[in-house]
Parts: structure tokens; sequence; C-alpha cells
């Protein structure tokens, strides 16, 4: 039963990457396209600090350590980096999409598109 | 200097790093300075890695650990494993770094003239030297997460680069596909760094290819980091953002894009030999690779023949020409398990790829430069509104004739040598290939053939009656790279011998690299 628990985060983030792939390839609105872009971020995020979740382990803040099992560190720290360099993207890409709706007047993939070959 | 030389993986990525942010405050007070600036960091960033690439070849590969009390104490006492960030740089990566910071320099050279007509020049460079320090640092890298950031600062860098010039409305959109494709590649990765991690609990390329044991999650991973530098690469058929992103990016920076897209084959090459090597089934790899090379190849060259646009014409060629490099390297990574094979013809194979990648950096280069030279002047990349321009720019009649007879493969200029390395080799591993490979070089002469005949000659056109010559710093950016592709094409062997040879042994080194971190095996 407890085994059961343990892999909801890992279903979760297999939901999360799936309808995040499924946007990004089916929908035509940019800004949906930067949404699931931001769920595929979330879910990879997701999947790295799970991986370094231990049961019942305590927060690893390094003064007067608890003599107990611990959570790892070192995934957090990449997430907070990834995070990081998520919001950065995704700040870029709305402003990409600022700048195409300014000239074509269209956030629709298929209408805005200016290049063709 | 020995100490510079201990220092120079980390200094070849905090000087362009350093130079970058200081650039916005210098531009306040003057824009010349500003320029003399960005290319001294630049000439200073390629005068470390050329030093540091003399002591590879003389002594072997460095290693360089951040934070450490000496820079080759890569495990600290008491640990089992790495724990810091480590730079490993061996003859494979000094060789990219060399491609990278080269490309580079010329490109910041020639894009000054340019940049004198267009706003924002300050966050045009930082963003040119950003995209500098994230190829080589992906190049010098021994840690995968790391590699995951370099990548992330390459692709934010590239695709504001790409939508620099805001004003046209494809830009814009040749940006957003880039940012799109990278950041879904970026997070792949991260996804497969993950899955790594989450088995071994290491970051460190060579610590997982110590231990690595291809167990079917490690599978997973590696199709997915296929997919995902595959998707970087722009191999077919993951090439979609390619010609719009080439096609708007201004000034020198569709070469860099191109060569930063270089930085991830080599990614993609350090994941399967070193990382992976031949714990995996490297003949159903192999062939992967091939396959996506073929189609790369021809897909990108038939393309290329029907363009009307100069720029996405180049663009589609540079996708062709990967698969040159997939190709050669590909066969070599088939035969990786087979010594006998390797040694008659898989090393052969991947030094023609890995010389395929410095010329074609050279040439594609060049191309890229003389046709961002023809919209500078005209204000078009139609080739069918172009004519006669050999009478009014003769010196970019000249580089052009240069690469494009070297992207051809016509002897004796480097493209033949490379790829007559190709040919050899990939003949005696499977006569088609080869063959498939001739043709590619066929067609792609009568592409260029075709562009030049409606750019350069003809009668001269009234509307462009007052078109003269590009600027002198465009002309030398574009000199620097034609003297490189001169220098190449009359000294192969030397260039082989020295540089190409090298990188080879490197990259098959799976052993080497690994002791290096991890100590003796």
């Amino acid at each position: 039963m407890t085994e059961g628990i343990f892999n909801i985060p890992f279903i979760a983030i297999a939901a999360l990457i799936g309808i995040s792939l499924y946007i990004m390839v089916v929908k035509r609105n940019l800004i949906k396209i930067v949404m699931g872009l931001a769920i595929l971020e979330a879910g990879v995020n997701f999947f790295i600090v799970s991986l370094g979740y231990r049961s019942g382990g305590a927060v690893p803040i390094y003064t007067n350590v608890p003599q107990k099992l611990m959570v790892l560190p070192v995934p957090q720290a990449l997430t907070l980096t990834s995070i990081v360099i998520g919001v950065s993207i995704t700040a870029l890409m709305l402003s990409m999409i600022v700048l195409i709706y300014r000239h074509t007047g269209s956030i629709d993939a298929e209408k805005s598109r200016k290049l063709k070959g | 200097m020995q100490s510079l030389v201990i220092h120079s993986p980390i200094l070849a990525i905090a000087v362009p790093l350093l130079a970058a942010f200081l650039i916005p405050l210098i531009s306040k007070f003057n824009s010349k300075v500003r320029n003399i600036v960005v290319i001294a960091a630049l000439a200073f960033t390629e005068f470390l890695v050329l030093i540091l690439a003399r002591d590879i070849y003389a002594t072997g590969l460095h290693i360089y650990t951040l934070g450490a009390s000496a820079s080759t104490l890569a495990i600290p006492e008491n640990f089992m494993v790495p724990v810091r960030i480590i730079l490993e740089v061996d003859a494979m990566s000094v060789f990219m770094g060399i491609i990278s910071v080269t490309v580079s320099l010329a490109a910041a050279i020639y894009s000054i003239s340019f940049m004198k007509q267009e706003t924002g020049g300050s966050k045009f460079y930082t963003l040119l030297l950003l995209l500098t320090v994230g190829m080589v640092g992906m190049e010098f890298t021994g840690d995968l997460f790391n590699m995951f950031v370099f990548l992330e600062i390459l692709s934010i860098s590239g695709a504001a680069l790409a939508a620099f010039r805001t004003r046209f409305a494809d830009a814009s959109e040749g940006g957003f596909k880039y940012i799109v494709i990278s950041a879904v590649g970026a997070l792949l990765i991260l996804f497969a760094i993950g899955i790594f991690y989450g088995q071994y609990n290491l970051l460190n390329i060579a610590a997982i290819a110590k231990v690595m044991q291809y167990t079917s999650l490690d599978k997973i991973a590696l199709v997915i980091l296929i997919v995902a530098f595959g998707m970087k690469l722009a191999s077919v058929p993951m090439h979609m953002w390619a010609p719009d992103t080439y096609s708007v990016a201004p000034a020198g920076t569709s070469p860099m894009i191109y060569v930063a897209s270089q930085a991830c084959l080599y990614a993609l090459f350090r994941i399967c030999f070193t990382l992976f090597g031949v714990t995996m089934d490297t003949g159903t790899i192999g062939w992967i690779i091939i396959m996506l090379g073929v189609l790369s190849m021809f897909v990108g060259v038939t393309v290329a023949v029907q363009q009307t646009d100069i720029k996405r014409l180049m663009a589609y060629h540079a996708i062709s020409q990967s698969g040159y490099m997939l190709l050669g390297i590909g066969v070599g990574l088939a035969v990786l398990a087979d010594p006998v094979a390797l040694a008659s013809y898989g090393k052969a194979a991947i030094s023609g790829g890995i010389f395929h990648i410095i010329n074609n950096a050279l040439y594609k280069g060049l191309l890229f430069l003389t046709a961002e030279a023809l919209f500078f002047s005209l204000g078009t990349r139609d080739l069918n509104r172009m004519g006669g321009m050999a009478r009014n720019m003769k010196y970019t009649t000249i580089f052009y004739i240069i690469g494009a007879l070297a992207i051809s493969g016509i002897p004796p200029f480097n493209g033949f040598t490379s790829k007559l390395m190709i040919y050899e080799s990939v003949y005696q591993f499977s006569p088609l290939l080869a063959i498939i490979a001739m043709l590619v070089s066929i067609l792609t002469l009568a592409s260029f053939t075709k562009a030049f005949q409606s750019a350069f000659t003809g009668p001269a056109l009234p509307q462009y009656g007052h078109v003269t010559e590009v600027p002198r710093p465009m002309l030398f950016g574009m000199g620097i790279l034609a003297v490189l592709i001169i220098f190449f094409s009359l000294f192969p062997s030397i260039v082989v011998n020295t540089i190409v040879t090298p990188a080879t042994d490197a990259l098959i080194n799976q052993a080497g690299y690994i002791s290096a971190v991890m100590g003796g095996l």
C-alpha cells in the first residue's frame, strides 16, 4: 500500500508531461503553446524534486542537523536553477508573442505565418 | 603563463560572460570603446582556447574542478564520487571550442558596421557574447546538469538574437520557433538527466559512465537525449525551425546559431561515445544516427534546390551538411564495439565527420555572411530580384565562390577533403550510403550554381545601380573565414594530423575520459 502511495507523484508527472506535449502539438494559439511549455516545465521540475524525496526525511537545512534521514538537497538546487531559467524563457516567449501580434494582428500560429517554403 | 593554462578552461567561459555584462555599461559612454572591448574579449578567449589546445595536444586532457583547492582534485577527500562541478576538456572539446570562438570572433567583427544602422547595439553584443559562453560552456563541461544550464544560455541568447530585428514581422516568428524547440528540447534533456540522477545519484558524465548499467530506464533516457539534441541540431525530421530562424537572424549571427547547433551535435556524440560507449547497443544507435544523417542530407538538399530566398537556401544546406557529420560519426559509432572494423574504416569515418564539422563551420559561416552582405546592400533576400551583383560587390563575389566551391566538395577545397574521407570509409561500411552522399554533393553544387547565377551574374539591374561593396569590417569578418578555408584546403594533412586525429582519439577513448575524473580503473 505504501508503495502505491509513493508512485502517485510519478503518475502525476506522466500526466503533466503528456498533457503539455498534447497541448504543444495540437493547439495553434501561441499563448496556449507557452502554457503547454510551462506545464512541461512544471512536470519536469516535479520529477526532479520527487526523485530526491525520502519518506519521513527532514528538511536539508544545515544548522542543528537532526540525526535522522534527510531529503536530498541536490535535486532542490537543480530545480531552483531550472525554475529561474523557465521564468526567463516564458518571459522571452511572451514578449515575442506581443511582437508577432503587433505585426500580424493574430496569435494564431497558422494566420500569423510570414515565413514559408 | 603556466597558471593561465591551468585556469584557461574556466577563463574561456568567464571572460566572455563578464564582458557580456560589462557591455551595456561601457556603451553608455562610447560605442567605439564597446566594439573594441567585444573584439578584445573574444580575441582573448580565442587565445585562451588555443593555448589550452596546445597544452592538451602535448599532455592530454585537462580537468578543472570548480571550488576545489587544486583544480585537478576531482574527488574531494572522504568522498567516493565527484560532488563539485568539473570542467573536463579533451581534444574533442577543445576542437569544438576553437570552432565556436573563431566563428564568434569573425561574426562579431562582421557585425560592427551592421550595428551602425540598428538600435540596441549594446544588447546585441551582450547576447552575442552570451551565445559564445553557452557554446564554450557546453563543450567544456563534464557535468550533465551544467550542460543543461549552458544549453539554456545558448538557447535564450540565440532566440533573442534571431528575433533581434523586431521591425520585421518574420523575425519574431523565427525567434519564437527557435525558443519553443530549444525549450522543449532542453526540458526533455533535463528529464533524461533526472532519470540518470534517480538511478545513480550522480551528475558527472565520467562518474555515470563508470557505473552505467544500460537499464531500460537508461534506454528511455538515451532515446530522449537523441530526440532532444536532434531537434536542436535540426536533423530531419525535426528541422522545421532551422530555415525560419537562420533566415531572420541578423548580421553575423546565423553562422553563430549554426555553430551553436554544432555544439549540440558535440553533446550528442559526447553522450553516445562517452556516457554510454560500448555498454549500449552501438550497432542500433549507430544506425539510428546514420538514418538521421542520411535523411538530413537528402531532404535538406532537395528542398534547398527549389528555394528562392537566399538565406533559406543556405539554411537548408546547413541541414544537409549536418547530415554528413551524422553519417560519418554514426558509422564510427556503429562499429565502435568491433575493434577490427573500427581500425580499418570506423576511425576514418569519425575523422571525416569531425573534419567536416570544422570545414563546414568555416565555409557555411562564410556563405551565411555573404548572404547577409547581399541583404545588407540590396534589402532583399529574394534571388529572383537580385542580379549582376558581381559588378558592384567583387570581394563578396569572390568570398561566395570560395564558400560555394568548398561546400560542393570541389577539389582542392577543404570540403572535398573531408567528404572524400567520409565517402571512402562509409563505402566500406555500406556502398549505398556513400552513393547517396555523393549524389547530395552534386545537388549541392547545382543549387549553389543556381544561386550564384541569380545573384551575381547577368545584366546590371538599374534599381541597384547605387549599390557598392559592403563596409570594411564586414569584408574583414568574411576574410578571416576565407583565409582559414584556403589554409585548410592547401594543407589538409597538417590540419588532420594536428587537430582532427587527436579529437577522434579522444572521442573514442571512453576509458581515458572516465579515469581522468574517477582515478585508475
